[in-house]
């Protein structure tokens, strides 16, 4: 059987994706090098077409550099999907480890509260959970971490309820160490791979989430992002096609490099599964 | 099977879904709290300014001087008896609202999962049959890329191409309200207004079908009883249509069932994209009139929506798959 990491990187559709999304992460870190005026800041005449002098990507409609916009965009965008997966994979191991421990009553109410979540509308819980709380950042990172917990969960209880049936685990309980202990220490370590997986294709749900709130107007207010961009250039599709396709398609190859990394994570772990 | 143990499998089904519509109802009620401002002060805006006492009057007539919890009860006695209150904003009970909104959405979120459903399907299978062959490949890089894609780019994109520079479809809207169709001219004019809106929230779902039918069925095919089969001497296009086929739809179709509530959010996207006056459109309107009430109102219908759909899902499969009656 090969390594993990023969599968991981001998899977050229993850090379492009690593490539793109580091390419993204570099320009988000870097925001302020690579573009270090104020997005927001009329640099130009309106609806300068792509390729025009100075502007690679031409500008909005109030004279605004698009691709100023888009550099500053991933810092948003990939800020806000980063810390809302990071809250809602803790969220959800803890109540997924919880749920899966205990069972019994506890598992019983637990997992109503995360078939509850999975049943409302989520996308129109968070629109709702946004325009209540007022939109910032901060609110936009809650929302999606409240409507993308429950996978996580599931997936963080079936392994624990696999994983505590195994030996090593009734060793740790022989040996006296308490619930917490077993569960942190023991259990949940052995539960990575899966979670890895699922959390990192939520990323890309969450910029998917976090793009649409914003293309609604509920992004966060003074900070640029690529939903925004798009929502405000849609007025102008006719004559600044430009305003639209570019921003969607970075949201689009984004997004596709998420996926592409966590399916090559999926079958570099999963190495069973791979055929299908 | 006995109609009676369908019977109290509804009945039983029937009861699991009150915890979720009180959950909602529970929900609902602590984000009108969260929400800024109450109604006594919103009205008060309204009247262009009004004085303490005013404001306490209007407080205590709508019992917001009660303890929290009376005022829950309250709420759920309102909401489960469908009234769902008043938009300042609109001069209309929500109620009315919603229902003038909900025929347009149903028609959207219908269309497109007759879509999704049997083009996904078709392209699943026929991946499925072409596996690890150019066609194949050609199936799944595509339903990639469309599962990546943003419902709203998707929609703009085809009104740029299809609406703006070839002009083969209307922008927006349901029909052309002007021009006074009747009859089947009426239901054509609507029937080419829906077109770009199904294909835009459809694609994702298509997607996730392919994908899902794909698997499915690749997994079928390894089973013992597709062994069994052969061994008795049906061809391989037999056994791919009665059994394979059959059973890797099962997943598919419980996947869509699930899919209820995530299909009413991106109708909201959709409608916002093409003006379509449904539930979608109007949730957009009311985050920018800061119309809570009514935005509210919207979630609680759509919950109430997804708990149906679900239900009627879960029925009807129970009725095509023996099996699951046990569980």
């Amino acid at each position: 059987m090969k390594s993990f990491n023969a599968r991981f990187y001998g899977n050229p559709r993850v090379y492009l994706g690593l490539a793109w999304l580091a390419l993204v992460a570099v320009v988000a870190i870097f925001a302020g090098v690579f573009a270090p005026r104020d997005p927001f800041a009329i640099v130009g005449q309106p609806f300068l077409p792509p390729g025009s002098e100075g502007f690679l990507l031409g500008t909005d409609s109030l004279g605004r550099n698009v691709l100023a916009g888009l550099i500053h965009g991933a810092r948003t965008t990939l800020m806000i999907a980063v810390l809302s997966t990071v809250a809602a994979v803790a969220f959800g191991t803890v109540l997924g480890a919880l749920a899966g421990y205990y069972g019994g009553i506890v598992d019983d109410i637990l997992m109503r509260l995360t078939e509850f979540f999975q049943t409302i509308p989520w996308f129109l819980f968070a629109i709702v959970l946004v325009a209540i709380l007022s939109p910032s950042a901060m609110n936009l990172v809650i929302a999606i971490a409240v409507v993308s917990w429950p996978p996580i969960a599931r997936v963080v209880r079936a392994e624990v309820m696999a994983v505590k049936a195994r030996e090593f685990v009734q060793a740790a309980v022989v040996a006296g160490q308490r619930d917490m202990g077993i569960l942190f220490g023991q259990i949940l370590p052995n539960t990575l791979s899966p979670l890895i997986v699922t959390g990192s294709l939520m990323v890309a749900t969450a910029i998917l989430i976090e793009s649409a709130l914003s293309f609604l107007g509920l992004g966060a207010p003074g900070q640029m992002s690529w939903g925004f961009q798009i929502g405000a250039g849609r007025s102008f599709l006719r004559d600044a096609w430009w305003l639209v396709t570019v921003p969607g398609i970075v949201i689009l190859l984004t997004v596709l490099a998420i996926n592409l990394i966590g399916e090559g994570l999926n079958d570099a772990l999963n190495p069973r599964l791979a055929d299908l | 099977m006995k109609n009676a143990s369908i019977g109290s499998y509804i009945l039983r089904r029937l009861l699991q879904t009150i915890p979720v519509i009180l959950g909602v109802v529970v929900v609902n009620f602590l984000l009108l709290q969260l929400a800024p401002g109450d109604l006594a002060t919103v009205i008060a805006g309204e009247a262009g300014g009004a004085t303490p006492e005013y404001i306490a009057e209007l407080r205590a007539r709508f019992g917001q001087d009660q303890p929290l919890f009376v005022q829950l009860l309250n709420y759920m006695g309102n909401l489960l008896t469908f009234d769902l209150g008043y938009s300042f904003r609109q001069s209309a009970p929500v109620l009315d609202l919603l229902l003038d909104r909900l025929g347009p959405t149903l028609l959207l979120m219908g269309t497109t999962l007759v879509v999704s459903l049997s083009l996904g399907i078709l392209l699943g299978l026929l991946a499925a049959l072409w596996v690890k062959t150019w066609k194949d490949h050609l199936i799944s890089v595509t339903a990639v890329l469309l599962y990546a894609t943003p419902l709203f780019w998707v929609g703009l994109m085809l009104v740029l191409v299809f609406a703006v520079k070839l002009d083969w479809f209307p922008t927006s809207g349901m029909e052309n309200v002007v021009a006074f169709h009747e009859g089947w001219d009426r239901v054509w004019d609507i029937a080419h207004h829906l077109i770009l809106p199904t294909v835009t929230l459809s694609v994702f779902y298509l997607a996730l079908y392919a994908r899902l039918m794909r698997a499915s069925m690749l997994e079928q095919r390894g089973l013992d009883y597709v062994t069994t089969a052969r061994a008795k001497g049906l061809t391989d296009a037999q056994i791919t249509r009665r059994h394979v086929f059959r059973n890797a739809l099962l997943p598919v179709v419980t996947m869509a069932g699930v899919q209820t509530g995530s299909l009413l959010g991106g109708s909201v996207v959709v409608e916002a994209v093409f003006a379509w006056p449904g539930l979608g459109q109007l949730a957009y309107q009311s985050l920018f009139a800061r119309d809570y009430n009514l935005l509210l109102g919207i979630f609680f219908l759509s919950a109430i929506l997804v708990v149906v759909v679900n239900l009627v899902v879960d029925i009807i499969y129970v009725i095509l798959d023996p099996r699951i009656r046990l569980g």
